[in-house]
């Protein structure tokens, strides 16, 4: 068996002198084929069929190019706008009351005790679930007629509300649902940063006489602020990429009160039959969430110290 | 990531635990009331949809909300399991699901051991591209995927799934895998080498005991999404290759809001990743803060 071995590589040697230079690439190959053909190529064609007029039910070949025409509507076009600004203002509520609430509850619970595990393992529940099914009991929840949450807010005195067919309270909506799935998010990866910290550093400023207060905001937090940053870096991503759970729970409505810009583009493309002047704005959104995506990626390389990628 | 490991915050009797537990039992009973709280809050709309989906229409209507006491019916369970196509949808699902799963690990677990082993051309780009297209939106894949669909007519074939599925979880699984792979000494591949060892024996005897928990994490996130997954399959499947998610939908707009049996089906579907969740928590929760507290 060695010999053969030691032989087999020998006559490998010999024949093909390159041979430990081309295995590398013969590993990555079929990954880098997939998420090429998979990933970069949809990215290349959205770029592609963005100056083409292409509705659905029509043969691409009659398409006509119209250049930059549609990136230019799409930079005058209110809806693109409003839905920009839908997406920012959803972001900026959801992340903003997460981050809040997830590193309030992580400083607070963060030493550790009896049962932890259990808890941790309920804590991630609402991020297993499946974002289809999510949207499916939110929508129940929030029900005009035979939805829960009216029923228990009657008891406080208030009248019953139609909170999907308002734009306002569907607005409330998507955000409340978002911050119920999404903040077990932040507070784990809060605690797991706290708990990660070197407990000299924290012992020496008790010792310096730091009083609670001061140790969470001059050493604690400034510790895990890098993890801070790319949590929220993360979330804000996800806003940009998340779509699901508004398209079963108000499809966007009322009017365009819920649509963020990812379902927009869905909208725009499987609704209004404009696949062409769909790429162009996915070719807007693709821009904003590599940009966020790059800003992760020079804050924290995660395989930057680990070698010298 | 070795180091976190090490400090996990279980590990029973770690010194760096040692004198920081709670001994004010009024603040050790708040603390656990709060706990108590937060977790009602994440399990109380799971609930919800259990104890739906075993309410008969009646109750369902009634709109008074009942969390335990009503009288349970399967009639739900029933009509979804019989009358409607879910045995397919179910296989789809599942096909789906464990396939590209499979894929994921086979193709990232080489490429991540590539890259965490040897050195050559193109490396870094290879390393920070895969980095940087992790986040491409669904909603960016949705019309060039239905593009390539229509063109090739390939509607009603679970492969084009299958085919998205693996690309959007490759990323992940390749900077995962990468990060465990880095964590095992070169000396120990070596010294098997020396020992005569195969190339496969290598990897099956050596390497795979070590980066177990490390495909665990990579499989549990990959099949999640592809179990979980809703845009794509809504848009690249037919009446034959339809999944799970795409049939809960149409349960909304095709028939009323039947609730019950939505939350039936819903409960079917969430079944697995809650699974995953009770038996391997840490992991998932190790993969989950590997993008953010580096070890």
């Amino acid at each position: 068996m060695a010999k053969t071995d030691a032989g087999s590589l020998e006559s490998m040697s010999t024949a093909s002198v390159d041979w430990r230079k081309v295995s590398p690439y013969l590993f990555i190959l079929p990954a880098v084929l997939v998420m090429a053909a998979g990933l970069l190529y949809p990215v290349i064609e959205a770029f592609y069929l963005a100056f083409y007029d292409w509705d659905i039910g029509q043969d691409f070949e009659d398409a006509p190019n119209v250049g930059f025409r549609h990136f230019s509507r799409m930079l005058a076009d209110p809806d693109v706008w409003e839905s920009i600004s839908v997406t920012l203002r959803f972001g900026f509520w959801t992340i903003t009351i997460e981050m809040i609430l997830g590193v309030a509850l992580a400083l607070l619970l963060e030493k550790p005790i009896r049962g932890a595990s259990i808890f941790r393992t309920i804590f991630i529940l609402p991020l297993m679930v499946s974002p289809v099914v999510v949207g499916l009991i939110w929508r129940y929840l929030y029900d005009a007629r035979i939805g829960w949450i009216n029923y228990y807010l009657s008891f406080l005195g208030f009248e019953y509300q139609v909170w999907l067919g308002d734009a306002d309270l569907a607005f409330f909506a998507i955000v409340f649902t978002d911050i119920w799935q999404w903040t077990p998010f932040i507070f784990i990866i809060v605690i797991a940063g706290l708990q990660a910290l070197p407990s000299e550093v924290i012992e020496a400023s008790r010792i310096d006489g730091a009083n609670w207060w001061q140790q969470i905001f001059l050493v604690k937090l400034p510790m895990i602020r890098s993890i801070l940053l790319i949590a929220l870096l993360m979330r804000l991503i996800d806003v940009f990429r998340g779509m699901e759970v508004m398209y079963i729970m108000t499809g966007g409505g009322p009017g365009r009160a819920t649509e963020l810009l990812s379902l927009h583009i869905y909208n725009r493309a499987f609704d209004a039959q404009q696949l062409g002047y769909a790429s162009a704005i996915s070719v807007l959104l693709i821009l904003i969430v590599f940009a966020l995506s790059f800003a992760i990626l020079v804050m924290g390389n995660p395989m930057k110290d680990k070698s010298d990628v | 990531m070795s180091k976190r490991r090490a400090r996990s915050p279980d590990a029973p009797g770690g010194s760096f635990l040692a004198g920081k537990r709670l001994h004010n039992p009024w603040h050790q009973a708040a603390h656990y009331l709060a706990l108590i709280v937060l977790a009602a809050i994440c399990l109380a709309p799971i609930w919800v949809m259990i104890a739906t989906s075993f309410k008969n229409d009646v109750i369902v209507q009634s709109a008074e909300p009942l969390w335990f006491f009503f009288l349970p019916t399967l009639d739900n369970y029933e009509y979804i399991l019989t009358r409607g196509k879910f045995d397919r949808y179910l296989v789809n699902s599942i096909i789906v699901g464990a396939v590209s799963t499979f894929l994921t690990l086979l193709f990232g677990g080489m490429c991540a051991y590539a890259l965490a082993r040897t050195e050559f051309k193109g490396r870094r780009l290879v390393a920070n591209s895969t980095l940087l297209i992790r986040m491409v939106p669904p909603a960016v894949l949705a019309v060039p995927a239905f593009f390539m669909v229509t063109t090739f007519s390939l509607k009603n074939d679970l492969v084009v799934l299958i085919f998205f599925y693996t690309a959007l979880n490759l990323p992940f699984a390749i900077w995962l895998l990468f990060g465990f792979y880095k964590q095992i000494p070169v000396e120990l591949e070596e010294a098997a080498i020396i020992d005569g060892a195969s190339p496969l024996q290598v990897f099956t005897r050596v390497l795979l005991p070590l980066m177990k928990s490390g495909y665990a994490v990579a499989g549990i996130f990959a099949f999640r999404i592809a179990w979980n997954e809703f845009i794509l399959a809504l848009l690249l499947t037919g009446r034959r290759s339809r999944t799970l998610p795409v049939a809960a939908a149409g349960f909304i707009t095709d028939t009323g809001v039947e609730w019950g049996r939505i939350m039936a089906m819903g409960t079917l579907i969430v079944i697995p990743p809650l699974l995953f969740t009770f038996f391997a928590a840490r992991q998932i929760i190790q993969g989950m803060t590997a993008g953010a507290v580096k070890g």
